[in-house]
């Protein structure tokens, strides 16, 4: 169905009805939005439901929040931290002193200048959320303003991955917000959105699950660079943005369809097709990083508290049944991933790998739970059954493990309910678990930075708690690589000791599509959905 | 009267309070964690159990409810705890798109089903009747969702004379406010109508029978004048039951209707609030629901002693 013509019957329809309006409602009512303002109606993955970047470490929080607060650093397309609102930095040589100096013409939106105080304070609530910044702080010390532009931050030991902590697009990301605002405890959440980015969040018109919008910020200084993912200028070309949360799949494939709104970040791979034969809508790869899929397991408790189990289900376990599973059979959408990093990034590498590839060995599975000594107890399965990625791999992990003689537990749920019982400690049969599935975002996996799922630290790390020192150790070397050989030589021996710990089971590499009318342009796949440098002809 | 409408309002504080305890004990046992969605995926266990702290969540059932129950007294629902706003702003926020939907369901239903179910007695076992009972038995059967669905593709995306989303205040005029609501309202009211229907014509049948109709058609009152002046309003106490019936059946439906038509209503920020285990939203919204309720079961007391003179409190 085309909609090109510009003026609909609807339209006509509204030219009619307005009398009507006129009369009813005494008058013309007063329009919300200023006449010629310039909009773009964007439908984000899910709702806004909080605003605090720090406190809710959601994706889609972290998307709204990179239009409302500035980062320090950014990254581009080659993940490389770029400078955003820092001028220049310089390190000591024994690189235990990092000095910052901010650029000029930094503004918050209550119109107070950006200082060296609030970046301080800003980065003090970050680290003791963020994976790098609580690495950051057990090695800090002294963060410090040392005048209004400047900052030091000295650390007991060297940390050459500074910039990228500061630039990563990974939640938390460092945003940098006002002293009074970033004083507020990391663990609950502020109540004023002020940032320094170069939109305004309108509080006034935030309907949490209905409406978030973003206003122009007039007084922002873009940097002269082209934009790029999180670095670069970050040029806003509409009045306002508005993001109009709509949970119905098929409502948004409507909507689109009928250009109530311009672009879509998440369209369902099922309603793509549809998508595609409209010419008036323009689809693209969301963000070329994509997202691995994760089969979960835990180490505590029988029966994957066996290596041999673990590699039983690890050997028999097709990716392409997941990935067919999860984006159906366009194929230009999935790829297999035997590995625990993002495909086609520097660090990417299958060391290790063998276990995930060729053909699938349901009788070697058979065999290695025989000399496990498995004895039919049964797998906890806990799936979330309101997210379609995680239902779609619970359906082929319920098939692939009777297949190979388990006996399946399965607990069909919602994604509430995983998030606490994966919390749990208990054995599997007491309110415990014994798997359970979910995705990372590629972004996350480009490094172990953000990617918390292959660590190993036993009862402190993710949930699962795989326990494997040496697996750790090798990661801490990671962070003190100071080549990228040496940075790759590490990861492909914490991709193969992970890979024979089964410390979780990738179950493949998968896109997504985002959608957007064909008058909007300069939409460019990334991390994070960038509106810097679109326009709506 | 007024002693009895004074009781009635008075009885609806120990309803309200039990309503209270029962919402409040079913999401303390219920499972599921707040603090583990806010935290996100990424989250360490230590960071979501800070979190849970910092929220009270680990707090014992006895003082929680106490101080909720305090809080509600003073007439503060609490702040959610994803949004960090007011429970009474989040309502308010959502409450005139689903009073509108509810309204314009309500007048298009009652318009549509009334005169279907009086016809439908008037010509009991002709076509006519089996028809409209046909559709009543298909309106029934068909989900809300599936209507929206056909309803949006239909008039919205194939001959676009509606939006397919979306809802815009009435203070922006009469025909915009409409506009949004119309396909919504169909969708939503068609299973009303069937049962509105239904039930008129199954009470028309009972009092077409009577004598004073026949009395009424012997001295030569024309057919409308009995079906509509005499029958309809002999008929009416349980039609105007299954009207206030149907407003818990209607608050359901807008869930689903708001979901499916992206209408920024009450159904949708309780599905929001319960995926979310949003606890302070959920107890707040079932507790106005309730109290909603309560009163359209005055109301529908009230409205009998109208239509019946042989009714009095």
């Amino acid at each position: 169905m085309e909609h090109s013509v510009s003026i609909s019957r609807r339209t006509v329809l509204k030219g009619f009805g307005a009398t009507g309006a006129l009369t009813a409602a005494g008058g013309l009512a007063a329009p919300a939005i200023a006449q010629g303002a310039s909009v773009l109606k964007f439908v984000p993955q899910a709702n806004l439901a909080n605003f605090d970047p720090i406190w809710g470490t959601q994706y889609v929080v972290r998307n709204a929040s990179q239009l409302v607060w500035d980062t320090l650093y950014g990254v581009d397309d080659k993940l490389q931290p770029q400078r955003q609102m820092v001028e220049s930095e310089e390190v000591s040589s024994d690189g235990l002193t990092w000095t910052f100096k901010l650029r000029s013409g930094l503004k918050f939106h209550d119109g107070e200048p950006v200082l060296a105080k609030d970046v301080v304070a800003s980065l003090t609530r970050w680290s003791a959320r963020d994976p790098m910044g609580l690495m950051l702080k057990a090695i800090q010390q002294e963060l410090t303003a040392v005048d209004d532009k400047t900052f030091k931050w000295v650390l007991s030991r060297p940390y050459p991955k500074m910039l990228l902590a500061l630039g990563k697009a990974g939640t938390p990301v460092a945003f940098i917000m006002p002293e009074r605002i970033a004083k507020t405890d990391p663990f609950k959440q502020i109540e004023e959105y002020i940032g320094s980015g170069p939109m305004k969040f309108a509080r006034g018109e935030w309907k949490p699950g209905a409406l978030a919008v973003f206003e122009k910020f007039k007084d922002y200084v873009p940097r002269s660079e082209a934009p790029m993912w999180l670095s670069g200028g970050k040029i806003v070309n509409f009045d306002r943005i508005e993001w109009i949360i709509m949970p119905d799949p098929a409502t948004a494939s409507a909507a689109l369809q009928n250009g109530e709104i311009d672009w879509w970040e998440t369209p369902l791979s099922d309603l793509v097709p549809v998508l595609k034969k409209n010419r008036n809508i323009k689809l693209d790869i969301a963000d070329p990083l994509g997202n691995i899929g994760s089969f979960r397991l835990n180490h505590m408790h029988p029966p994957f508290n066996d290596v041999r189990i673990r590699r039983a289900v690890q050997i028999a376990l097709s990716q392409e049944d997941y990935m067919r599973a999860i984006v159906g059979d366009d194929t230009n959408l999935w790829k297999p991933c035997p590995s625990f990093f993002t495909p086609g990034t520097a660090l990417y590498t299958e060391t290790g790998g063998e276990p995930l590839k060729g053909k699938r060995d349901i009788e070697a599975a058979k065999k290695l739970l025989k000399e496990a000594g498995y004895a039919g107890q049964p797998v906890t399965c806990v799936v979330a059954q309101d997210q379609p990625i995680t239902k779609a791999q619970g359906e082929i992990t319920a098939d692939l493990l009777k297949k190979i003689g388990m006996t399946v537990d399965f607990v069909a749920t919602d994604w509430g309910t995983v998030g606490q019982r994966r919390a749990s400690k208990n054995e599997p049969g007491k309110g415990g678990w014994g798997m359970f599935h979910t995705w990372h975002a590629g972004s996350d996996c480009v490094s172990p930075v953000g990617n918390i799922a292959i660590r190993t630290g036993g009862e402190k790390a993710w949930f699962g708690w795989p326990d494997n020192p040496a697996i750790e150790a090798e990661i801490s070397k990671w962070y003190d690589a100071k080549t990228l050989d040496e940075e790759k030589a590490i990861l492909s021996n914490v991709n193969k000791m992970g890979m024979e710990h089964v410390t979780y089971i990738p179950t493949g590499f998968f896109l997504t599509y985002q959608a957007w009318r064909s008058n909007i342009s300069g939409i460019v796949g990334g991390p994070t959905p960038s509106f810097f440098g679109v326009k709506k002809a | 009267m007024l002693g009895y409408v004074l009781k009635r309002t008075l009885a609806t504080i120990p309803v309200m309070a039990f309503v209270a305890l029962f919402v409040f004990s079913l999401l303390y046992i219920a499972p599921g964690d707040p603090a583990a969605v806010i935290a996100g995926d990424q989250a360490s266990p230590e960071d979501v159990e800070k979190i849970r702290k910092s929220l009270g969540l680990d707090r014992p059932f006895v003082a929680r409810f106490a101080e909720w129950s305090l809080q509600v007294l003073r007439g503060d629902l609490g702040r959610s705890i994803f949004t960090g706003l007011p429970v009474t702003e989040l309502i308010a926020q959502r409450i005139e798109p689903t009073v509108s939907l509810m309204i314009v369901t309500l007048i298009l239903s009652i318009l549509v089903a009334i005169p279907i179910g009086v016809v439908a007695a008037w010509r009991a076992g002709g076509w006519l009747d089996r028809g409209f009972m046909g559709f009543a038995v298909l309106g029934f059967s068909v989900p809300v969702f599936v209507v929206g669905y056909l309803l949006a593709y239909v008039f919205a995306l194939e001959l676009d004379w509606l939006p397919v989303q979306g809802y815009t205040p009435i203070s922006k005029g009469l025909w915009p406010w409409l506009e949004n609501l119309i396909l919504p309202a169909i969708a939503l009211g068609f299973v009303y109508i069937a049962l509105i229907a239904r039930i008129t014509r199954a009470t028309m049948l009972e009092v077409l029978s009577q004598d004073y109709i026949r009395t009424a058609r012997a001295k030569g009152l024309g057919e409308t004048a009995v079906l509509f002046m005499h029958a309809l309003k002999n008929a009416s106490v349980p039609i105007i039951t299954v009207i206030g019936i149907g407003v818990a059946l209607l608050i359901g439906g807008a869930v689903v209707t708001e979901s499916v038509f992206a209408i920024p209503g009450l159904g949708r920020l309780t599905i929001d609030a319960i995926v979310r285990r949003d606890y302070p939203l959920i107890q707040g919204i079932v507790l106005m629901f309730s109290f909603v309720y309560v009163l359209v079961n005055l109301a529908v007391d009230l409205i009998y002693t109208l239509v019946d003179p042989r009714i009095r409190y």
